[in-house]
């Protein structure tokens, strides 16, 4: 079945995931326009990471329904996995490899020929202004260079959707200006970018946010909608006015 | 609750949690007892035999019906001719062959010595040679059968296997067997253990906690201690149980001693877990260091008077070689320390030298 | 397909890049391999015995110079006291106790037969029966030459004469088939090789896809469209060179340093090498689908390679063993491989000699590798 051709890159409808009797994701709804950069904001444990693992095929869903890039996350995972590119919390690159060898494994998974892969190495370093690091063990490079460089790894193959799991976490300010600068290039291609995060002050940058609370979705809009909407001045406070009814569940 | 008794009750936990670990670690010793009960065994039965007759007559068929009516032997094969051997042997359709002269019977009536050719499967050396005493044995038991008939001289011998009569496998295997288990539990699980906590960066949060190096060593171990201390029963009992393997000797002794053997593969655990902090290495460094040595060199299966010297001379700092000892001393022979006090003082000075040793490395390490 | 080679290349670099790793996987089985194959045998040599001889006469102190030239036997001490023996043989210092009682000689002149007492220390297990064996042995051959004399000896004891005739001899020789010299380290080389290669090779597949799993590279390879058997293939190639490169090394070593044999056909031997291992590698990996830590992989897949090992036919042999655990046996895929590679080594067997054991090893590698991958899901549940 092909994806009906249309300016939706995710949408989901009351997609839900239990763990147990925990519910970690719990009938959100909502959807992601096509070259959209969505922030998928909430506190840490809010159920941010479930979703994103549901959408991009690692996990499971256990009622609701959701589509990535045209594709059923239920039934098409596989196929949806060509068309993301995926960057985790935990981990981006291997750090005993060197940045060449990271970017021809990923080159090569993805099916890129050996001219794609140069091209788009060549190109990508160049923006980030770390050819001379080609040869230089992933381990050896300072974190904020190794997120950026995680991002356009995940975006080597040319993915039409691009998942990012807290990508600034732990770096310094100036390199997450950077990093969004980046995110907005993407953006400027095409490419639909879905971004989580804990920091509030992201949320301005993006052009639509939601805000997750214990697996619930408490907010979706544009930032301006929703400070409007709630009478506040920054997302910071939107978020934390929405959190405390439920304070002490969330941790 | 003081940092100390909270680090002890943290490594609890971790091992409580740990379902797939705690399981193989108590039921493989369980599970190895009857494996090593039942399926280990050195004696050899049903051995398949051919037996090339070309001149069959009653002394020959006398000398067959030996052999067929012994546990030992299988007969499946009587042959007029030794010309499909090979491929017998080959298939390994038989074992062994019992071949006789083409005139057996004749030199044997005319009292001339008699060939008989016993060929075994040697590319098994070990049940080979064991194969061809057996052999040997239906012979000569024939031999003097003709002897008395013929008036020659019999020497006979009147046999006692001292502390193992029944020569059961199990009696001989289940020291070795507590000496292995230990080896796994101390030396195996410490080093992964302490690794673990290095590669996950928590060790380091320990290190900055008021415990001193030697409280962290120590907490970390003691629930190994624990758990090797009941395999051990574990592993007795079910011995005594299920195979009726004896303990003739102390039972205390035989715990006090299996403590003391802990210690020393817990000292070599910690040692080997100081020199990496990759899970990995320590693991493949715990299995070279202490197990291979425990299963090859320590007397468990194969003896040690049987090795060239370079290796007994090894074997002698094998600490699983002088346990095996002490534990077959109080469990097969009943002696008690008056006996075994040289071996107990080789632990103990072991365990010394690698406490001292593990603790130096592992506050140089990481202090 | 180019996945499974770009990803095995990864894990080379990265194997490569961890030295003490390399070392430990390239030299423990080599090492281990010089060192073990002299330990695992049960010959026996220079068994100490002591001697209680309450005869003291021609015949008795006969035997006992026979026991101490037989090069089998090393008389450690001798006394008239049987209390005295018992104390060594508790102490451990004798294997072997032999007592000749007081009227040896007047019974072998009289009667033509007497009777000694051999007491074994039978922990020595399987040693002990051979012990046994050559103790009797003696026995007998002393018996044949000391049956001439007898005569002489009655004369000087003053006993009647024994009648004399032609007696009945049989002449027992023993040969080995295959392997005539003997030596057993041509046995255990190719089988311990096989077990620390199986060893190492299984827990390193184990180990690594599990390390993985902790730290969440695994997630990684997940999200992206490279299938579960791409993906498996590409993690067991390298370690299937490895275990290869092992195997070969490992038997020309046998070859070079034990002299082991290879009366069969080599590449017979590496074509079955290659099958084996890819049913152990996907043993290991198979258990790195159903543990969740590097410590569960370490345990689990040492506790299953502890019984294949034993069941193996390695150290004791499986015709010892109950019909229902040779049954078992059967389905254990070391048991075969270290058959196979005996009779190719040391018997010179064929194709068609080994094709029984090699079916099953053939089955064993598609059955275990179809269930690792089916058992390794991209997507949790």
């Amino acid at each position: 079945m092909t994806g009906k051709p249309s300016s939706v890159a995710i949408e989901a409808h009351e997609l839900t995931r239990n763990f147990g009797s925990f519910t970690a994701v719990d009938h959100i709804t909502f959807d992601v326009g096509v070259g959209e950069v969505f922030g998928f904001l909430g506190a840490n444990g809010a159920g941010k990471t479930t979703a994103i693992r549901i959408l991009t095929g690692l996990l499971a869903p256990t009622s609701g329904t959701a589509r990535v890039a045209g594709h059923d996350v239920y039934t098409e995972s596989e196929r949806i996995k060509r068309r993301i590119g995926y960057m985790s919390q935990k981990f981006s690159l291997y750090e005993d490899l060197t940045v060449g060898e990271n970017i021809r494994l990923y080159g090569g998974i993805y099916d890129l020929t050996r001219e794609q892969v140069r091209e788009r190495a060549a190109s990508m370093l160049a923006r980030l202004g770390l050819e001379q690091a080609v040869g230089t063990q992933v381990r050896a490079l300072p974190l904020g260079w190794r997120q950026k460089l995680a991002f356009s790894v995940a975006l080597l193959h040319a993915p039409s959707i691009v998942f990012l799991d807290e990508p600034t976490s732990g770096v310094d300010p100036i390199t997450r200006r950077q990093f969004w600068e980046l995110i907005y290039e993407a953006a400027a291609r095409d490419t639909t970018v879905f971004v989580t995060t804990h920091y509030m002050d992201e949320a301005e940058y993006c052009d639509r946010i939601s805000i997750m609370v214990s697996g619930r979705i408490e907010a979706l809009g544009t930032p301006a909608e929703l400070k409007e909407r709630f009478g506040v001045g920054t997302i910071d406070e939107l978020f934390v006015r929405l959190a405390r009814p439920t304070a002490g569940a969330t941790s | 609750m003081s940092a100390f008794t909270g680090l002890l009750r943290k490594e609890w936990l971790h091992i409580l949690r740990d379902r797939r670990t705690l399981f193989v670690v108590i039921f493989m010793p369980i599970l190895q007892v009857v494996l090593f009960g039942y399926a280990i065994r050195t004696d050899i039965s049903g051995i398949r035999l051919a037996f090339v007759d070309p001149s069959p007559d009653a002394s020959s068929i006398e000398l067959r019906n030996r052999f067929a009516a012994t546990d030992a032997f299988r007969l499946v094969r009587v042959l007029p001719n030794a010309g499909t051997l090979d491929r017998l042997f080959a298939s390994g359709a038989i074992q062994q062959a019992v071949i006789l002269d083409d005139d057996f019977a004749n030199r044997l009536a005319r009292g001339l010595p008699a060939r008989v050719l016993v060929v075994a499967d040697a590319s098994e050396p070990n049940s080979g040679s064991a194969m061809q005493s057996y052999a040997v044995a239906v012979i000569q038991g024939f031999q003097r059968e003709l002897a008395a008939r013929g008036g020659g001289v019999q020497i006979f011998a009147e046999s006692r296997m001292r502390f193992n009569p029944t020569q059961a496998s199990s009696n001989l295997f289940v020291p070795g067997l507590i000496a292995f288990v230990l080896t796994i539990i101390s030396a195996l699980m410490t080093a992964i253990s302490l690794t673990r906590e290095k590669e996950t960066g928590t060790m380091e949060i320990l290190l900055v906690s008021p415990l001193k190096p030697l409280e962290i060593i120590v907490g970390k171990v003691l629930a190994y201690v624990v758990i090797g201390f009941v395999s051990v029963l574990l592993v007795v009992a079910e011995a005594r149980l299920v195979f009726s393997v004896p303990l003739r000797g102390s039972l205390l002794l035989l715990l006090g001693e299996g403590l003391l053997y802990i210690l020393t593969s817990l000292s070599l655990g910690i040692l080997i877990s100081s020199r990496t902090s990759s899970q990995r290495v320590a693991m493949i460094g715990a299995l070279a260091g202490t197990m291979l040595p425990t299963i090859l060199l320590s007397g468990f299966i194969f003896p040690i008077e049987s090795m060239p010297w370079p290796l007994r001379l090894i074997a002698n700092i094998v600490p699983a070689k002088w346990f095996v000892i002490i534990a077959r001393g109080v469990m097969l022979k009943g002696v008690g320390l008056d006996y075994l006090w040289r071996e107990t003082l080789i632990l103990l000075v072991m365990t010394t030298l690698l406490v001292a040793a593990a603790t130096r490395s592992f506050r140089i390490r990481l202090a | 397909m180019r996945r499974i080679l770009v990803l095995a290349w990864t894990e080379v670099l990265h194997v490569v890049r961890d030295r003490a790793t390399l070392a430990q996987a390239l030299l423990i089985p080599l090492v281990q391999l010089l060192v073990l194959a002299n330990a695992a045998t049960f010959e026996i040599r220079d068994t100490p015995t002591y001697v209680v001889d309450q005869d003291h006469t021609n015949a008795s102190r006969g035997l006992v110079t026979r026991f101490a030239a037989s090069g089998n036997f090393t008389i450690v001490g001798a006394s008239p006291s049987p209390e005295a023996a018992n104390e060594r043989l508790l102490a451990g210092d004798v294997t072997m106790v032999l007592t000749i009682p007081r009227d040896f000689e007047r019974d072998l002149v009289r009667t033509r037969a007497a009777t000694v007492q051999l007491v074994v220390n039978a922990e020595k297990g399987m040693a002990a029966g051979i012990v046994q064996f050559y103790a009797s042995r003696i026995l007998v051959r002393y018996a044949e030459e000391i049956a001439p004399t007898l005569g002489t000896l009655a004369a000087s004891t003053g006993s009647d004469r024994p009648p004399q005739r032609g007696v009945a001899q049989l002449d027992v020789r023993t040969r080995a088939w295959f392997n005539p010299t003997l030596d057993y380290r041509h046995y255990m080389v190719p089988g311990i090789l096989v077990a620390l290669v199986t060893l190492i090779g299984t827990l390193l597949t184990a180990q690594n896809i599990a390390r993985e799993k902790e730290l969440g590279t695994l997630e990684q390879l997940n999200v992206t469209p490279i299938t579960r058997g791409q993906f498996i293939a590409g993690k067991l190639l390298p370690f299937w060179v490895l275990g290869m490169f092992e195997l070969s090394a490992g038997l020309l070593l046998g070859r070079v340093v034990f002299g082991v044999p290879v009366l069969g056909s080599p590449f017979l031997l590496l074509g079955v090498s290659a099958i084996y291992l890819v049913a152990a590698l996907g043993i290991g990996l198979w258990i790195s689908t159903i543990v969740e830590t590097q410590q569960q992989a370490m345990f689990v897949t040492f506790f299953v390679m502890m019984i294949y090992l034993l069941m193996s036919g390695l150290f004791t042999p499986i015709d010892s063993m109950p019909r229902w655990v040779q049954i078992v046996a059967e389905l254990n895929p070391v048991r075969h491989f270290v058959a196979i590679s005996r009779a190719v080594l040391v018997k010179g067997a064929t194709f068609r000699e080994i094709q029984q054991p090699l079916l099953i090893l053939v089955v064993f590698a598609a059955v275990v590798f179809t269930l690792a991958v089916r058992q390794y899901s991209k997507r949790t549940a």
